[in-house]
């Protein structure tokens, strides 16, 4: 997978891939995402938990982005902090609001589901919990980032951060894991194979590689829209010089 | 080695001296321990049931209101740039800082916890153990919470950006140690708690340091 930062660290090269990639990324994340709903909701409803089963379509996918995303967050800030890469700084920055927006979606889709099915919207519980601890890991990465003034400064800050956090993550899911899981585990990744229906397995993974097409489109996007940002700010630099 | 005890000794001395010292830790301490039977209410048994695990969030609370003078004060008046060309490296310049936060906060904190914790209705026969834990407790929330205060450093409003820093870093100390609280006054074995809490404690200690030179290198830049 090293060809893919080496080939588009080049930013000229980024924004002429990034141009037609970004749109069709988004192009493939609709018509998964269309093709995951029409299967979801078309699914008989589950014996014990009835139609509220097809949450699960929605929410499952988001807490694997909510990963992805802190793991490309860390990827771009360890890039951004060896190699001083500009570009590498501008997809750290533009991963966590999205790493933050899938991690808020979980976290509400999951309470909405909890309802219904535990009785409860919300348990201090293992998976829960490491969860809410991972959006406060992207706000304070957020937070950090806007409260320095000096950008570079800010975006190494901000690249020191997030490899602190890549560090503690696992160490926070696992000590939070002491505690008595009310989360069922993985059923996806169990031994012997997917513990799920290939009714139910069609649009989980349908909708997992939409919502993944999805946030390489936005992701692109907004690297793109900080691509811009900059070149505008150097450019007005420029102009306030002379 | 001598630059380094004599850096402890500074960081010591500044830590214990300016600005209040453990005196200002303690007594944010002590109010929180004192509005949480308010807000709970008066009630001695359930009161109890709260005690060590209120006092154990009081402490990581209290722990982290010295932390924004850490670095900021010899970052405003250009010792951290003294510190920085010195031989000794900014790493063990870091740790030292830290651990004089430690020496001059966190040990006078774990020693009024015990006293928080039967105030709240905790056993005697547990003061020991939240004395210990609270030691080494501190020494992560000291490490950990270094981390933040030298990524702050130069933002605007640090001391609360700290906060927001350091508050998702203190999740594993604050669950191991009052895992080991709550698991020794069931009546269970404490002791892989604590260890946890130790472990984290080291880790911080070892790897803090790496991560506080890198802030600083970056903020003095």
């Amino acid at each position: 997978m090293t060809w893919a930062p080496a080939f588009l660290s080049n930013p000229e090269r980024f924004m002429a891939f990034s141009r037609w990639a970004a749109p069709m990324f988004g192009v493939i994340a609709a018509l998964l995402g269309l093709a995951g709903l029409w299967f979801g909701f078309t699914a008989p409803d589950d014996y014990q938990q009835g139609a509220t089963v097809r949450i699960m379509f929605i929410h499952v996918p988001a807490s694997w982005l909510a990963m992805f995303a802190y793991a490309c967050l860390a990827g771009a800030s360890f890039l951004a902090l060896v190699f001083r890469h500009a570009l590498a700084d501008a997809a750290a920055q533009a991963a966590a609001p999205l790493g933050a927006g899938f991690t808020f979606l979980a976290l509400v889709t999951g309470s909405l589901w909890g309802r219904p099915m535990w009785g409860t919207w919300w348990v201090w519980d293992a998976r829960l919990t490491s969860v809410l601890v991972l959006f406060l890991f992207y706000l304070a990465y957020m937070a950090l980032r806007a409260s320095l003034d000096d950008e570079v400064k800010g975006a190494r800050a901000g690249a020191i951060l997030a490899l602190v956090g890549a560090v503690n993550l696992p160490i926070v899911v696992w000590s939070v894991e002491w505690w008595n899981s009310l989360h069922q585990g993985s059923s996806l990744f169990a031994k012997g194979g997917p513990a799920m229906p290939p009714v139910y397995l069609t649009p989980l993974f349908l909708m997992g590689l939409a919502y993944t097409a999805a946030f390489g489109s936005l992701w692109l996007v907004r690297i793109r829209g900080e691509v811009w940002r900059r070149r505008a700010e150097a450019a007005m630099a420029r102009a306030a010089r002379s | 080695m001598s630059r380094f005890s004599a850096l402890l000794a500074r960081e010591t001395a500044l830590a214990w001296g300016r600005g209040g010292g453990p005196t200002v830790s303690v007594g944010f301490y002590a109010g929180v321990a004192t509005l949480l039977p308010l807000a709970i209410g008066p009630e001695a048994q359930r009161l109890a049931a709260i005690a060590l695990g209120a006092a154990w969030v009081a402490l990581a609370l209290a722990s982290l209101l010295s932390l924004d003078r850490l670095f900021e004060r010899d970052y405003e008046d250009g010792a951290l740039d003294l510190l920085a060309l010195s031989p000794l490296p900014l790493e063990l310049t870091a740790a030292a800082k830290c651990l004089g936060q430690w020496i001059a906060t966190g040990a006078p904190l774990a020693l009024a916890a015990p006293i928080a914790a039967i105030g709240l209705g905790a056993p005697v026969s547990l003061a020991p153990l939240v004395f210990i834990t609270a030691l080494a407790g501190g020494l992560a929330f000291a490490f950990v919470g270094g981390i933040g205060a030298a990524l702050s450093l130069g933002a605007r409003r640090g001391g609360l950006l700290t906060a927001v820093i350091v508050l998702p870093l203190l999740v594993p100390p604050v669950i191991f140690g009052g895992g080991a609280l709550d698991a020794s006054a069931s009546g269970l074995p404490w002791t892989p708690g604590f260890l946890l809490l130790c472990a984290y404690a080291v880790a911080a200690l070892a790897l803090g340091p790496i991560a506080m030179a890198a802030a600083c290198r970056n903020a003095l830049s």
